[in-house]
């Protein structure tokens, strides 16, 4: 049985009903790795938040979500709460403002193992320590003792990293972790996140809109846009072999190895019309 | 910003303000129309006798002189002799000024105690008849005069079910039961008046803290709503509510002058409405002054307090 079955999940919001996510059924297994890539606006965090049941009030859902053997829709609010930072945890896209700025990092790390295992303060303290050094923190001490507002980016997003695993979760939800940081920090955290997620066995959905960023990380993919899955498959089969026009231009967009010196670089638009839906 | 410069900067603007507070408050009293010899000797005086009278009390000199000496005295602590009664103002006032503060104090408490839980609930069950009502009670709070609000306290609580002194007070060293007894009146309706003030505020700021992204981290990580905002929301509130506490202080001390005359506390508020009538205008210099001092200390404490809530503003970007 696998760890997470999406089957046929629609959220739409709002009194108008506009539809976010539409029919979307996917499976993954325990310690498997699986890319969901699209634009902004395609329901990818929709998606995500919907498995944590952190959806807004104003959401409506209609489908299944089986998680670790839970039906999510079915769980009350309590329930859910004990399986979030437990069993499924989430790293946020935004490092700059997913933490408390007026808590310590080390103390909003300590507060997940506190949470769940009820750790008294000093071993917890102990643990969190080592676990910001784990995530490539070279300064875990120092850090666990700052404010959000006194670490850079990628120390933020480490830590938010940090808090996220620190329970050895079954699955972690990663939600562009990494768009916000620049490009040299942005492939530390990545290696960190692989060494991470292999050592807990922790399965991994990966968001993101960056294609190249997904392939280092996952194995599977599937492409989402405008609410659906559009195509799927492994990460070398989609590279090889597009499908779907969107998919085509999201592979040429990653491949920039493949432009020739002075050239335009290729754009999802060379392939795909949004608004048409024609490829070209 | 050094911490040390910042105080001095807020020191200099606390003398500066009270400088000014101090000669606005003396040109008001001095326009006031009548005057304490008219007062003292009687409708049937003699203009002679009050001329004599005035320059007796040196109220004829000209308003710099009499500003100064005002001010001088203040400096040194001396905050001159009522025209009427000859007792000196600053033993007139500290009795009263004891009164005023146990309900200032007190009111300012109750009203967060009221204001902070209801102004949550109103956040979080923003679109269910929870929260509809809390915002309901609080705009008819609102609109509730608060003397009203005292008469109304009255004849339930002390008139109809008999559970406490309509009015009067006990100094605390005489009888702690009874003290308290008298005050809890005057302060519940204080703080209902205050606290519907302030759930406006502390539910809008409460709903910006919903839509966080460290609240959604907080519930990613297993909080629920209720401990999500009070574990990472109530820090973050308070940053931007002391700022509403204290711009509504001297809401609260002109809130207590009204209460005061509604329970028959001898207050502050009492002390002013009497020697406003009688123009005994050194008397009501003084309280005034006092009262502006209040304010502008509490409005200094306000703004170290976010030293004490937000950690950016305390400490540079190295730890």
């Amino acid at each position: 049985m696998s760890l997470l079955e999406v089957r046929d999940l629609t959220v739409r919001f709002g009194r108008h009903r506009t539809v976010a996510v539409d029919g979307v059924s996917f499976s993954l297994a325990a310690g498997g790795r699986l890319g969901l890539i699209g634009e902004s606006g395609s329901g990818k965090t929709v998606t995500a938040l919907a498995i944590l049941g952190l959806l807004p009030g104003n959401a409506d859902l209609s489908g299944e979500i089986d998680l670790a053997g839970h039906r999510i829709a079915t769980l009350s609010e309590q329930r859910l709460s004990r399986l979030r930072g437990d069993v499924v945890s989430m790293v946020f896209q935004e490092p700059m403002t997913a933490l408390d700025p007026t808590m310590r990092a080390g103390r909003q790390v300590a507060e997940v193992l506190r949470l769940h295992a009820g750790a008294e303060a000093g071993p917890a303290r102990d643990r969190v320590v080592a676990m910001l050094a784990e995530v490539g923190l070279a300064d875990p001490e120092r850090v666990a003792d700052s404010f959000p507002h006194q670490l850079s980016g990628g120390q933020r997003q480490r830590v938010i990293l940090a808090m996220a695993l620190i329970n050895a979760p079954e699955l972690v939800i990663c939600d562009e972790p990494t768009t916000a940081l620049d490009v040299t920090v942005q492939a530390t955290v990545l290696e960190k996140l692989d060494q991470v997620l292999d050592a807990s066995g922790a399965a991994c959905l990966f968001i993101s809109h960056d294609l190249a960023v997904v392939s280092q990380v996952c194995d599977q993919v599937m492409v989402m846009l405008d609410g659906r899955l559009v195509e799927s498959g492994s990460v070398a089969e989609l590279f090889t072999n597009p499908k779907h026009p969107y998919t085509k231009g999201l592979v040429a967009t990653a491949r920039l190895d493949a432009v020739e010196p002075g050239q335009r670089l290729p754009v999802v638009e060379d392939f795909y019309h949004p608004a048409t839906g024609e490829s070209r | 910003m050094q911490l040390g410069l910042r105080i001095a900067k807020r020191l200099g603007v606390f003398s500066v303000s009270l400088l000014g507070a101090s000669l606005l408050i003396f040109a008001i009293t001095q326009a006031l129309p009548g005057d304490v010899a008219q007062v003292l000797l009687g409708t049937d005086a003699t203009p002679e006798a009050v001329a004599q009278l005035r320059a007796q009390l040196g109220l004829d000199r000209p308003w710099l002189v009499q500003y100064l000496d005002w001010i001088g005295g203040i400096l040194t602590g001396d905050f001159g002799v009522s025209h009427l009664s000859g007792d000196a103002v600053v033993s007139l006032l500290l009795p009263r000024l004891a009164v005023t503060m146990w309900l200032v104090g007190f009111a300012m408490f109750g009203s967060l105690l009221l204001a902070v839980p209801a102004g949550m609930i109103a956040a979080l069950k923003r679109r269910s008849w929870q929260g509809i009502l809390v915002s309901a009670s609080a705009q008819v709070g609102m609109a509730i005069p608060v003397f009203w609000g005292g008469i109304l306290a009255v004849v339930i609580f002390a008139v109809w079910l008999r559970w406490l002194p309509a009015n009067g007070y006990v100094p605390l060293t005489q009888n702690p039961a009874s003290w308290a007894a008298h005050l809890v009146l005057p302060v519940l309706t204080l703080s209902a008046v205050q606290a519907a003030v302030l759930i406006r505020y502390v539910r809008s700021a409460f709903v910006e803290v919903l839509n966080e992204d460290y609240y959604r981290t907080a519930r990613s990580i297993g909080w629920t709503p209720m401990r999500a905002l009070f574990r990472h929301g109530l820090r973050n509130v308070a940053i931007s509510l002391v700022t509403v506490l204290g711009l509504q202080v001297s809401s609260v001390l002109v809130g207590a002058i009204v209460i005061e005359s509604v329970f028959s506390l001898p207050g502050l508020g009492s002390l002013l409405m009497t020697a406003v009538a009688q123009r005994d205008l050194l008397v009501v210099q003084g309280t005034v002054m006092f009262l502006v001092l209040a304010v502008l200390a509490i409005s200094a404490l306000v703004d170290f307090s976010y030293l004490l809530i937000d950690p950016r503003q305390r400490t540079g970007r190295e730890a």
